[in-house]
């Protein structure tokens, strides 16, 4: 098979590393590749690579493009059970499934993923508080392992390899296909409530006595307000919307499906575009731009994926790439590190362009799943070099004295120490490893940097 | 009452062309029979078309480079509208100047296996005095160029191979349709050229062309259309000119 020598990153552009690309057809082709990955570097499964930082990454390793594996394997409409191969994107779900009544049951931020990376990293959405991450919707999988078996995992079967692979980053093996719950739902509409608040408290007292109504929920804040305004939010929540809800207008086509065709971003924006002025002025006009207004109807796709208007819109941030840093910390200490966390980011002067605050509902089993009860906030910054570490640095210290935790998905700069003290449950993720994967096969740059594969 | 689906079989049908050619098929409403090497990747596909286009397709693993099974085989395929040979194979040039064993294994699926089962096909066709055969060919047999000619030859002769076909069953009303692609971004170019690159169509884009030509009896298909221009352009370059290019 033909391979590729390119230079690979993440959403975020930062890392970028050389990898041997592959783009297989077939499973019998997999196979193929997993037995030749002996190289020092292995292999990583790739979808659409909207990890952020280098989790499909694989610096002088092998990277699988897994694109191609889309088909639809199985569909209960009874049940809403289905089966589908790894490599197709939510969105393509979505075209799918939304005509016949059906929404995903857990969404992150863009559709432009595939279920594979999805489940690699456990995703949560804004239901989370409700609902749970990806794990509780999923009912199996079936795993290519480096032996080159086909493992079928699930809670009963194949368990513990099942729990390593929710949110294991593709190190145990290559997701082949998942079997899932779809949601059914009348429309395609939700209905939303948007509020402003004025601080912190406030914002905290709103998810604390309102997000058990509501099934998504989560907060724009403005990173840039500081003193008496420090957490200040836009608070977006809905409910999806019975056919008989729905507004006049919108009944001729209540699953009407989200556009097909996109703009794209045709340039690197120069570096210099988002700044701290025009990110301050930005905040500033979202916020104004953002009065409390109930209940009104939104389409799925503005709701739940307002930055998918747009492909490549990450080039707006310039050639220099960006970082994204999403943290969880728990309920009880959790408004004193946001606090802690959103003055040192002020302080740093580099501001976040679009950060988001949620509160998590309970974990789950699978190993490295990140999501936990608490606050999770999710901030954005340029990749500036040292100043960048520095505050990355500082705001792992200030996450770990709260005994909170970074989302890998998103991740590109914690270090293996940072990472074990993070997330303990590793050693057992390890130890599991080393039985499906005794020659480390899988590997990626980010299992490399935070100790989940050896660097050879 | 709408008429009975037409039934095509598609050859190779695993991957790339074959398999967008599949799923336009079944969009518009095809009863398919899918033939390729690979029976899992097959039944997947099968099970994607059913729960997507709600059509129903048959699944055979069959190896095309078994020439001596396509009449037992072609036979098993039943009664069909449509012949769709899909299947194909590129070494690597320079691989194939030294060994000869990879131009066979080209000649043997690109052209003799091609032949022969549309050979076989062709009169239980003129007998139902309907229907289409359609092989895809490639712009690569157009002209040799010292960098692809080794395939480039196999497809030139299963270009001209359906030339004649198609003039020896115009009377019968049973149509030939030789497709012509460039550069499409599938397992066989993939990493050869860049997939990105505003000359390299997608699958399901020549899958929509394919499905057109049939339904329209086009003779020759190039898709996009756009590379029936550039090879008017490469043709007409004089042999003595061309011969010196870096082709």
């Amino acid at each position: 098979m033909r391979s590729v020598a390119a230079a690979v990153s993440g959403w975020g552009r930062f890392p970028v590393e050389p990898a041997q690309l592959h783009r297989p057809e077939r499973w019998s082709e997999l196979a193929e590749i997993v037995r030749s990955a002996e190289s020092a570097r292995g292999v990583i499964s790739r979808g659409l690579g909207r990890a952020y930082g280098d989790a499909a990454s694989n610096k002088n390793g092998a990277v699988l493009l897994h694109t191609r594996f889309d088909r639809l394997l199985a569909f209960d409409a009874a049940s809403g059970a289905l089966e589908a191969e790894a490599g197709i994107s939510l969105a393509e779900l979505l075209r799918v499934f939304v005509p016949r009544g059906f929404f995903l049951p857990v969404t992150p931020g863009t559709k432009f993923v595939t279920l594979g990376g999805a489940i690699a990293a456990d995703v949560h959405g804004k239901n989370h508080h409700r609902d749970g991450s990806l794990f509780s919707a999923l009912e199996s999988l079936r795993l290519l392992t480096a032996a080159g078996e086909i493992l079928d995992c699930s809670r009963a079967e194949n368990r513990e390899a099942f729990l390593a692979t929710v949110g294991g980053m593709g190190l145990t093996g290559i997701i082949l296909s998942a079997r899932l719950r779809l949601r059914p739902i009348e429309s395609a509409y939700l209905r939303v409530d948007q509020e402003r608040t004025r601080d912190l408290d406030e914002t905290l007292e709103r998810f604390a006595s309102g997000d058990d109504a509501m099934q998504f929920s989560s907060a724009w804040i403005d990173c840039l307000a500081t003193g008496r305004s420090l957490g200040r939010c836009v608070l977006f929540r809905g409910n999806w919307l019975a056919r008989a809800e729905l507004p006049a207008k919108l009944r001729g086509a209540p699953l009407r499906v989200h556009r097909q065709r996109l703009p794209s971003v045709p340039i690197d924006f120069p570096n210099f575009t988002l700044n701290r002025l025009s990110m301050g002025a930005f905040n500033v006009a979202y916020y104004a731009a953002h009065p409390t207004r109930l209940g009104f109807a939104q389409h799925y796709d503005s709701h739940f994926y307002p930055l998918d208007v747009a492909h490549g819109w990450n080039r707006i941030w310039g050639p220099r790439g960006f970082v994204q840093y999403q943290l969880v910390v728990p309920l009880e200490s959790g408004r004193e590190a946001l606090v802690r966390v959103l003055e040192c980011c002020a302080a740093s002067g580099l501001g976040s362009f679009l950060t988001v605050l949620k509160k998590f509902g309970a974990g789950n089993e699978a190993i490295l799943s990140f999501p936990r009860p608490g606050y999770t906030l999710t901030l954005d910054f340029a990749q500036c070099g040292e100043r960048l570490v520095a505050l990355a640095r500082a705001l792992d210290r200030i996450v770990l004295a709260h005994g909170g935790r970074v989302y890998l998905a998103k991740d590109a700069l914690l270090d293996r120490e940072t990472f074990a003290a993070m997330y303990p449950e590793a050693a057992r993720f390890r130890a599991l490893k080393a039985q499906l994967d005794p020659e480390q096969r899988f590997s990626s740059s980010l299992a490399r940097r935070v100790g989940l594969a050896d660097a050879r | 009452m709408s008429a009975p689906a037409q039934r095509a079989l598609i050859v190779g049908a695993s991957a790339g062309i074959g398999r967008a050619l599949a799923s336009e098929l079944a969009r518009r409403g095809y009863a398919l029979v899918l033939a390729a090497r690979d029976h899992g990747e097959l039944q997947r596909l099968a099970s994607d078309l059913a729960l997507r286009h709600g059509v129903s397709a048959e699944v055979v693993a069959f190896d095309v480079g078994d020439i001596a099974a396509h009449a037992r085989w072609l036979e098993a395929c039943g009664d069909l509208d449509v012949i769709a040979l899909c299947h194909g194979a590129m070494a690597d040039q320079l691989a194939a100047q030294r060994d000869f064993s990879e131009v066979r294994r080209m000649i043997e699926l690109n052209y003799a296996a091609c032949v022969s089962l549309l050979e076989l096909a062709a009169p239980r066709f003129v007998a139902r005095g309907r229907g289409v055969l359609c092989a895809v060919s490639s712009v690569a047999g157009d002209r040799g160029r010292q960098s692809n000619y080794l395939y480039g030859s196999t497809k030139a002769a299963l270009s001209a191979y359906l030339q004649g076909l198609r003039n020896r069953l115009a009377p019968s009303g049973v149509h030939v349709l030789t497709v012509k692609p460039g550069f499409v971004d599938t397992g066989m170019t993939w990493g050869l050229v860049n997939a990105g690159s505003p000359l390299v169509a997608s699958p399901e884009r020549v899958a929509r062309d394919i499905a057109r030509a049939l339904e329209r009896r086009v003779d020759v298909l190039y898709t996009p259309f756009y590379w029936r221009f550039i090879l008017l352009i490469l043709r007409a370059i004089p042999e003595r000119v061309f011969k010196r290019l870096k082709t």
